[in-house]
């Protein structure tokens, strides 16, 4: 808890992922006290035993450690500092792995960073700045980027964090066991104030989460606020989706996010929230195939907020025959107000039918 | 062998062939070059210190009530570019490298006398343009420059900055060249390689660093400068670029730069312990080729700094691994040093004092680079205090604890003159426990969450904070009292003699100081590296004289 006592030597361990955390570090400070006790018995003993005492003749100069014995010594002691090391090198690894990959049934929450605060949206409509509300006992993924330079999503007491770049998504995630208050810091260097990007989580019952999101914002989930937004840059006049029918000039959005899209230039790529941000942004960059450089960009136009809930509307959108997916597993689910329209049949996309929602997106 | 007589002092050296500035700024002796820099480097020393200073004052509370957000940015930054790129790493290659290679390997200067001096002219040209940003307002941006930070967001001179880091590497480069060149045509008649000291061997190593990183760092900060200048798109987004790409470059030179720092001060400590044992170093080959390992390993680890930087957790399991690997020849050194003193002669004078106190720092420092390679627990750890607590252990507990153990070991030889004992013992002492007390409750700090380059932070944590700066005005004072006994003993000192502590390099059979030519006749050497069995000790202390 962050009210904790003045001094302590380990952090409050609050998420699944930090006993395992402890664990390796327990491992190695035990191999480091070992060695380092090892090798300052070593010294201090070995210049008192052998300390030269003023008047008394040099000692006669011991073995050559090219010797039999030098030579095993020598193995010894790479052999054994090397196995220890790849004890810890496959430990390290094998950890690394369960935090670099969110869970597939993860509830997915949205961070934005800039100088010098984090701004955060919940799937169902809620936003906050610099605190982070999560329900105890489920596992939470973050979706992160910046608006201007680099910054590090950090929650010491999770034993985890991830860089939260420009340009780019990551991802974080973790699974909070006590409830409680928790620091939240920007572990990037990012400025003036950047000990000042600093937050809370607070971990909650699933009673009480439920009752915050239940006192939101009242500007709807997300997926409609991304709708209001996709309408009010005119993007449906041109993309056709179950709410728009279209003439298909550009590509139809169902079903398109988490599958793979062919490209102009046969290629290839994968429909995740930095494909989508990048046609956006960039349109011209990776071309559908079948398709015109049509389309013009909305850089500066769209925040990096906006950004996140068009992408979280393209994702809400369900397969070409129509069924719009709230694509939360919160259990509380705002419900979604959108007309549905049939789908005009799109021939020529390429797009499987029915793309999987929450499937894991990008990487560290 | 040349005994110590009050008569020496009379002899022709280096330092009494010429008079006057210009004999001094125009010089073109290895020596001289050496002292010029050691004057230059402890200024600057003296400057990171000062910043030093001022963080850990304003860290011993958690609000920002010495310095503002700002001020404080630009403090740690210079601190950290002006021990890196002005103190670190010059101070052993260009002062006691430069000092000693060429009387080690028996030559008469470096290979190239011109260029080394010209490298020191480049040296002080970066220097200028630091000490200019300092003055007129100095930079945000840490010493690693990190982008689009750097490119677009900070208010700083960064551009002057990375200039003043962009020639200094000309400088490094001039060194490293004029080193191997050395090493390779300049060696006394039978001075094979196997024969070499250890800190020729190491600065070989070092060399090596020198010229294949450095030109990296070059490239990296010239498009850092373009794009801030320019706006030409190479790491910003806003511009195309991509900002992780700077961290790759950045880190491709800066972890060899490590290696730059401590490789020296290895060689420095294989040379110490060898002398106060009067034992040859235990496994000096494998001493020897444990440095060439490490600068070539050294090149392979950059992206451990990235773990949680968007890197492909692939591409980081092989940087995971390689940091592994590359810690093992440092492990062995460790071993044979201390295999070294088993059944030696040990003499715990000031050199070997801080040669020990390196050993016990340096180990903690690598055992704790293993927590950092360990890809799991490095996501909690980075850009936290254990690593600022994990790079000073090897950066001031080895770096320049080996740095303070070779100026002590060879400052007779600089200059003729001996230091007094007991106050160098008392300043050893205090610089080992001041060290302690500064930087080992940052490892609990840095696990606790206190993430690095933080003004203010949260009041839990200002316990070991409390300690870090009472830890680092003890420190300070080891630091300070050296630099009043070297200057009382210029004038004050015991005349040395050639030998005082019965080592048995090269170096060690010409006067001290030595001639300007080095050495009288051209050393022929007969027998292997650290013959101590066949050398005569001519001690000015209470030894006997004695053969092994």
């Amino acid at each position: 808890m962050m009210e904790a006592k003045s001094f302590q030597l380990f952090p409050e361990a609050a998420s699944t992922i930090a006993g395992s955390v402890d664990g390796l570090y327990a491992f190695l400070i035990l191999v480091s006290a070992f060695f380092s006790l090892l090798i300052a018995f070593l010294v201090v003993f070995f210049a008192y035993k052998y300390r030269h005492r003023p008047g008394v003749a040099f000692r006669p100069i011991p073995v050559d450690d090219h010797s039999a014995g030098g030579m095993l010594l020598e193995i010894v002691w790479t052999g054994i500092p090397l196995g220890l090391s790849m004890i810890m090198f496959v430990w390290g690894v094998s950890i690394y792995f369960t935090e670099a990959r969110p869970p597939a049934n993860s509830m997915e929450v949205y961070v934005t960073g800039k100088q010098w605060m984090w701004k955060i949206q919940h799937m169902e409509g809620a936003r906050e700045i610099n605190e982070l509300h999560i329900p105890v006992g489920r596992n939470v993924k973050l979706t992160m980027t910046s608006e201007d330079v680099i910054h590090d999503f950090f929650i010491p007491a999770f034993r985890t964090k991830a860089d939260v770049l420009p340009g780019k998504y990551t991802t974080e995630w973790f699974q909070a066991t006590k409830v409680g208050q928790y620091h939240i810091f920007c572990a990037e260097y990012c400025g003036t104030k950047h000990s000042g990007m600093i937050g809370t989580v607070y971990v909650m019952s699933q009673a009480d989460y439920n009752a915050w999101l239940g006192s939101g914002s009242g500007e709807g989930s997300m997926a409609e606020q991304g709708q209001a937004l996709f309408n009010q840059l005119g993007c449906g006049n041109c993309h056709a989706s179950i709410v728009n029918n279209q003439n298909g000039r550009c590509p139809n959005l169902n079903g398109v996010f988490g599958s793979r899209v062919d490209l102009k230039d046969g290629s290839s790529v994968k429909a995740d929230e930095a494909y989508i941000r990048e046609s956006v942004l960039y349109p011209q960059a990776r071309i559908v195939a079948g398709y015109d450089d049509y389309m013009p960009t909305f850089k500066g136009l769209i925040t990096e907020d906006g950004m996140l809930k068009l992408i979280e509307y393209v994702k809400s959108l369900g397969a070409k025959n129509g069924v719009i997916n709230s694509a939360t597993s919160a259990p509380v689910q705002t419900s979604t107000s959108t007309p549905q329209q049939k789908a005009k049949p799109q021939g020529r996309m390429g797009v499987p039918a029915a793309a999987p929602l929450g499937a894991p997106a990008g990487n560290r | 062998m040349i005994t110590a007589t009050a008569t020496e002092k009379e002899t022709k050296n280096y330092i009494n062939a010429e008079h006057g500035l210009k004999s001094w700024l125009l010089t073109q002796d290895h020596k001289r070059i050496a002292i010029l820099y050691l004057i230059a480097v402890t200024v600057f020393f003296a400057v990171g210190g000062l910043m030093a200073v001022l963080i850990r004052m304003e860290l011993a509370t958690p609000a920002g009530d010495l310095l503002d957000s700002n001020t404080y940015n630009k403090v740690f930054t210079m601190h950290g570019v002006i021990m890196i790129f002005f103190f670190l790493i010059p101070s052993i290659p260009a002062i006691l490298g430069n000092f000693l290679l060429p009387l080690m390997v028996g030559a008469k200067d470096l290979a190239f006398p011109r260029i080394n001096l010209l490298s020191w002219y480049v040296y002080m040209l970066g220097g200028m343009f630091g000490v200019f940003v300092l003055i007129t307002g100095g930079v945000d941006t840490g010493w690693t420059f990190y982008t689009p930070f750097s490119s677009t967001y900070s208010n700083g001179y960064v551009v002057l900055t990375a200039m003043a880091a962009f020639i200094n590497g000309f400088s490094s480069i001039l060194t490293g060249l004029n080193f191997i060149v050395t090493v390779h045509r300049m060696r006394a008649p039978g001075l094979t390689w196997f024969r070499l000291p250890l800190f020729v061997w190491a600065h070989y190593a070092t060399s090596v660093i020198m010229i294949l990183g450095t030109p990296v760092i070059a490239v990296t900060l010239f498009l850092l400068m373009l794009e801030r200048g320019l706006h030409i798109g190479f790491f910003d987004p806003a511009y195309g670029g991509d900002p992780v790409l700077f961290q790759h470059l950045f880190w491709f030179y800066s972890h060899p730069a490590v290696y730059i720092m401590i490789l020296p001060s290895m060689g420095v400590v294989s040379e110490v312990i060898s002398t106060f044992c009067s034992k040859k170093p235990f496994g000096y080959t494998f001493i020897a080729f444990s440095s060439v390992a490490i600068a070539v390993f050294g090149f392979l680890v950059w992206g451990h700094h990235l773990f949680v930087s968007s890197q492909s957790a692939y591409a980081g399991m092989v940087f995971s691994i390689l940091s592994y690997i590359v810690a093992i020849p440092s492990a062995i050194k460790v071993f044979n040093w201390a295999a070294t003193m088993y059944k030696g002669n040990v003499r715990l004078e000031t050199p070997m004092l801080y040669a020990l106190g390196f050993i016990g720092l340096f180990t903690i420092g690598g055992l704790t680079g293993l927590f950092l390679a360990a890809m799991g627990l490095d996501v909690h750890l980075t850009d936290t205090y254990f690593v600022v607590a994990h790079f000073h252990y090897v950066m001031v507990g080895g770096a320049v604890m080996g740095y303070l153990a070779g100026i002590h070991f060879w400052w007779p030889k600089m200059f003729g003159r001996m230091y007094p004992q007991a106050w160098s013992k008392i300043a050893a002492g205090l610089t080992f426990v001041g060290f302690n007390l500064t930087f080992f409750p940052q490892f609990i700090l840095g696990y606790l969450g206190m993430p690095r380059r933080y003004h203010v932070y949260p009041p839990e944590f200002q316990v070991f904070n409390v300690l870090s700066s009472a830890g680092a005005s003890i420190l300070g004072l080891g630091f300070l009292i050296p630099g009043i006994y070297f200057i009382w003993s210029l004038k004050y000192g015991e005349p040395a003699g050639p030998n005082p502590w019965g080592a048995t390099g090269l170096e060690w059979q010409t006067a001290s100081p030595p001639p300007t030519e080095n050495f009288e006749i051209t050393p022929v050497v007969t027998t292997e590296a650290y013959d101590y069995p066949n050398l005569v000790h001519s001690t000015i202390a209470q030894e006997v004289k004695h053969v092994g």
